[in-house]
């Protein structure tokens, strides 16, 4: 099962998506158990984040930093959302629905 | 056909199909031994004795009648038996008293989740209008004008002086106690007592897993995920809308979405929901079973569940399981006494905070190093 395999091998999948002639990549975080299965990940400006709910319950993930303010919207099991990361900083990933879900996302040049 | 096999073999599995279908819980299912505190308020024993103190003394409030302790009762599940609070001029509010037992483990304090800590939280109820309705700088200034709090600050706080913040961390360190005991009939079962839980009980739990679906937000040993959902409580019949977590975070999920409460003691601490609208916890469970009365923003995890008389009946029996029979005795405090001038001259010289530099200054030893209470706020 994905999720098995998220928590076991890597903290975070790096899969290199076609997204432009400079290598933006998408990093997958999971969501399982009511946490992100990675309390931190770095990424480079142009990546993309793919959250995936591969949980038992609904999330619904936010961010409210100044480098990057989302609403994702309330998702369940099986279904991914993605943000892309146009600016360096740290972004602040938070489930509204959980308070104890916590990712940092740092973003480098 | 075996006569003797037969029979036996039906035994077997029976005795196999209890074994895993009603197993017992993992022992994380029973509360903590241990609180965590933070770094600038470990829990003491002198902590503990001046924040009960303080949580049960009235002249904490503007009327001089109300405490913490008067919504949040020991009496009755550390809330007050009420639909909504009650408070300043006997004025009711918009929201029933949660229950404070096992809040040191929840990440977000109060039905909105608007204070991220004990400490915060507990000036809060003070300094609201509609509660205890007392500016902080004069409860700061009537603790200090009462004797007997000088030594009890000294020992819990010394150095720190009498102000909010010693106020806040002393009430924080005494509701850090104010948890459940592991002495419920569930937490027996879970340590193996198979006799701990009647039968009923047991398909509660196992409903309460599976077809009941409770387990998505009530879940973990406090049978509370800390989380905020909507649960399709309607405006009920007070007509009274409430956004709930939507005014402190404003994103579409959180409106009408409130804090999952948590379910230890749960019996204790009637009635229910945010605005104590059923006094049962069968109403409770029927307000689940029909999958919520309002559907609008309804959390995903709500949807009519199909329970018969039986099974909401099952749910409630788990339910009544979950109150310790042995909850740590409370014993009311002596509170000390009011304003005696001799004691009180007595009390500011003895217990002056260490921190001089602000009481030389005003020349009042009663001020200490805290400036904020210059301001008139914390």
């Amino acid at each position: 099962m994905p999720g098995v395999f998220f928590k076991t091998v890597f903290p975070a999948t790096i899969l290199v998506g076609a997204m432009s002639a400079a290598e933006a990549a998408e990093v997958v975080v999971d969501q399982k158990d009511k946490q992100f299965s990675t309390s931190a990940v770095t990424v480079k400006v142009g990546d993309t984040v793919k959250f995936q709910n591969n949980d038992s319950v609904s999330h619904n993930l936010f961010s409210l930093s100044d480098t990057k303010t989302f609403d994702l919207g309330t998702f369940p099991n099986g279904e991914s959302r993605e943000v892309q990361f146009e600016q360096p900083g740290v972004v602040d990933v938070e489930c509204a629905i959980h308070p104890t879900m916590k990712l940092k996302i740092a973003i480098e040049e | 056909m075996n006569y003797v096999l037969l029979p036996s073999l039906l035994a077997i599995l029976v005795s196999a199909w209890s074994a895993v279908v009603c197993a017992a819980p993992p022992r994380d299912m029973l509360p903590p031994a241990e609180v965590s505190a933070p770094e600038h308020n470990a829990v003491t024993a002198e902590r503990v004795a001046l924040g009960q103190t303080l949580f049960f003394d009235p002249r904490l409030s503007a009327s001089g009648w109300i405490s913490c302790a008067s919504c949040h009762n020991p009496g009755q599940g550390w809330s007050d038996g009420l639909p909504t609070m009650l408070g300043h001029g006997m004025k009711a509010g918009e929201r029933n008293t949660p229950t404070i037992l096992n809040s040191a483990f929840l990440p977000l304090l109060m039905w909105d989740g608007r204070f991220r800590t004990l400490e915060e939280q507990a000036l809060g109820p003070i300094e609201a209008a509609g509660e205890m309705n007392m500016k902080l700088d004069e409860m700061v200034a009537r603790v200090r004008s009462i004797p007997g709090y000088a030594p009890m600050f000294a020992d819990a706080y010394p150095g720190e002086g009498i102000n909010s913040e010693t106020v806040a961390k002393a009430v924080a360190s005494y509701e850090r106690t104010i948890v459940s005991s592991g002495t419920s009939p569930f937490d027996d079962w879970v340590r193996g007592d198979e006799k701990a839980l009647s039968a009923g009980a047991r398909r509660g739990y196992e409903l309460f897993n599976g077809k009941g679906n409770c387990v998505a937000c009530h879940s973990g040993w406090a049978f509370t995920d800390g989380g905020f959902h909507n649960i399709g409580l309607d405006a009920g019949p007070g007509g009274v809308a409430d956004n709930g977590r939507h005014e402190v975070l404003p994103l579409a999920s959180m409106k009408g979405a409130f804090k999952t409460p948590t379910l230890r003691d749960v019996a204790l601490s009637a009635p229910y929901m945010r605005d104590g609208r059923y006094d049962t916890l069968r109403e409770v469970v029927e307000h689940y079973n029909r999958g919520g009365d309002s559907k609008e923003n309804l959390s995903p995890e709500m949807r009519p569940l199909n329970l018969s008389d039986q099974e909401i009946d099952d749910l409630v029996a788990f339910m009544g399981a979950l109150t310790d029979r042995r909850p740590a005795k409370v014993v009311y405090p002596q509170l000390p006494a009011a304003v005696d001038a001799a004691a009180l001259a007595e009390a500011q010289r003895r217990y002056a905070p260490r921190d001089a530099s602000a009481g030389a200054a005003s020349g009042d030893p009663r001020i200490g190093s805290d400036q904020r209470i210059a301001q008139g706020r914390d």
